[in-house]
């Protein structure tokens, strides 16, 4: 693989299993046990019950973006060669948001509430990392 | 509840630092400027002072800080606590104050605040900034800064409500013609909503001209007791309500992006002091980022949600016209020191006799203040007036 210089998750006890279920292409988050809602970011209980007992649950990777943002001011030089780039805040079908990007677009044509789908991006031998494109293309 | 607590505090005494590029200075040398010329203000000697509330600069952590300043400064406290609300704190910072007092743990506290973000200390144990734990998730994504989630919020307010761009001008036009007004601002250059418009975008949807300074500076407020504040230097600003809210951390998590914690902060707060926001003869609002403003301005119920992107306009948040925003320039053209000089500017427009004449809201007897933290995760309000009740 090529040189890695952007930053990487630090993988814990916590989030472990999440990054492991993307490095399989096939991204899995906690589902309580007790009330049968999904949450992310991962953690030990759940934030609508406070039960202990989950289990990892694969998600379809479908949602829509909920908001987005384009970085034109570059904050880190992995990313000088990308800017004008996207950052969306994905609701996932499941209910969970997360960050991530939506490419295969240019970001002017991003909008609230466009259907997505994932993809992963393989990027060392432990962490790939869950990107968006638009739904159906 | 706590309306048993309306008027019966008061602050006393109120002081800043230099503000800008302060290169000559420490972050500690900056704490104890400002709490000099607070309790000096006050008419205080150092010794009156029992109680040290501070706010651990993120730029500058040390271990038990309030106690380290307290020390520092020659205050010898029994009440010492150091809050971590980021922007919300120094509105925070009064109530811990007041409960502090009430409690009987101490008779007269100094809040204080000061930072050095323009001019950090670059060596390998000063000037990291605390991180806040989400990055994992943030990062690997090229999210990065305190700009990001702003946009996000501005993004998703102009999807519900219709808001643009041109809007957000308003307030950073309005509040750069307060700084222009105010010696002690970093940015006394007046734009138009052209400049604003020109100037280039950092995150998108927002420009430049839509963020707030990078400041070297401080700020300090004493707070004590009404019957003891009657004897004193300067006139009593009465604590007339407070509220908090919190409403997420992460703002994956948020319940809105554009309804934030100021809705219920706001609420507590009007509620304890018997007012309503129509009562308030001006605002200093948290102002990070112009959509900050507009969210809080809509929360706080000077307007309906949504509606704040007309509401700004035709001079009614500048000086002189309905509701006077950031009289001092705010956060986006005077200083960026994370709310504290809301505080201090707050006091000294309902003194009177204490700000440029041309920069006094006139005949003010309230104002509010308020304070937002991190990803729009955290407020606290405060109602203060010239009178006890
Ligand atoms: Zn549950």
């Amino acid at each position: 693989m090529s040189e890695v210089v952007i930053d990487l998750p630090v993988l814990d006890p916590d989030s472990k299993p999440f990054w492991e279920s993307c490095r399989r292409h096939e991204m899995a988050l906690q589902r309580c046990a007790a009330c049968g809602q999904f949450r992310f970011p991962p953690r030990v209980t759940c934030p609508h019950c406070l039960s202990e007992e989950y289990t990892w649950t694969p998600v379809r990777g479908r949602g829509t973006v909920y908001t987005f943002v384009t970085f034109h001011h570059v904050y880190h030089k992995a990313w000088a060669d990308k800017a004008p780039y996207n950052v969306s805040m994905i609701e996932l079908e499941e209910g969970p948001r997360l960050w991530s990007n939506v490419v295969g677009i240019a970001p002017e044509e991003v909008t609230v509430g466009m259907p997505v789908e994932i993809f992963y991006e393989d990027v060392t031998d432990e962490v790939a990392l869950p990107k968006f494109r638009p739904a159906g293309r | 509840m706590a309306s048993r607590l309306k008027g019966k505090f008061a602050i006393v005494g109120v002081g800043e630092t230099k503000l800008g590029k302060l290169p000559d200075w420490t972050t500690l040398g900056l704490h104890l400027d400002a709490i000099k010329r607070a309790v000096e203000d006050a008419g205080l000697k150092i010794q009156d002072v029992d109680g040290l509330v501070t706010n651990q600069p993120l730029e500058d952590t040390h271990r038990s800080y309030a106690v380290r300043v307290a020390h520092a400064a020659g205050i010898n406290p029994t009440y010492a606590t150091d809050l971590a609300l980021g922007g919300a704190t120094p509105c925070a910072m009064v109530q811990h104050a007041v409960m502090a007092i009430d409690a009987g743990l101490c008779k007269t506290v100094v809040c204080v605040h000061a930072r050095k973000q323009a001019t950090r200390h670059q060596t390998p144990t000063r000037g990291q900034p605390l991180r806040d734990g989400e990055e994992d998730f943030e990062e690997p994504f090229g999210l990065y800064g305190a700009v990001v989630n702003h946009a996000m919020a501005a993004r998703r307010h102009m999807f519900e409500y219709g808001t643009k761009s041109e809007d957000l001008a308003e307030i950073a036009v309005a509040t750069r013609g307060h700084a222009c007004l105010n010696p002690a601002a970093t940015m006394r250059k007046p734009i138009t909503v052209a400049d604003h418009q020109g100037s280039r975008w950092i995150v998108e949807p927002l420009r430049l001209l839509d963020c707030c300074l990078v400041s070297d500076g401080g700020g300090a407020v004493v707070v004590t007791s009404a019957a003891r504040a009657k004897d004193l230097r300067r006139p009593a600003v009465y604590v007339l309500g407070f509220g908090q809210h919190h409403p997420h951390f992460s703002l994956l998590e948020a319940r809105s992006l554009t309804t934030l914690g100021g809705k219920v902060s706001a609420e507590r707060a009007f509620k304890m002091a018997g007012l309503r926001p129509s009562d308030m003869h001006f605002a200093e609002i948290y102002d990070c980022f112009t959509i900050t403003t507009l969210i809080t301005l809509e929360d706080y119920g000077f307007c309906k949600k949504g509606e704040g992107k007309d509401w700004v306009k035709n001079g009614r948040i500048a000086l002189g016209g309905e509701l006077p925003v950031n009289t001092h320039g705010g956060l986006l053209s005077q200083a960026h020191i994370e709310g504290m000089l809301h505080v201090t500017e707050a006091v000294r427009q309902l003194r009177w006799d204490d700000v440029e004449p041309e920069r006094q809201a006139k005949e003010c007897r309230y104002g509010v203040v308020s304070g937002h933290g991190a990803a729009l995760s955290m407020h606290a309000t405060l109602v203060l007036g010239r009178e006890p009740a």
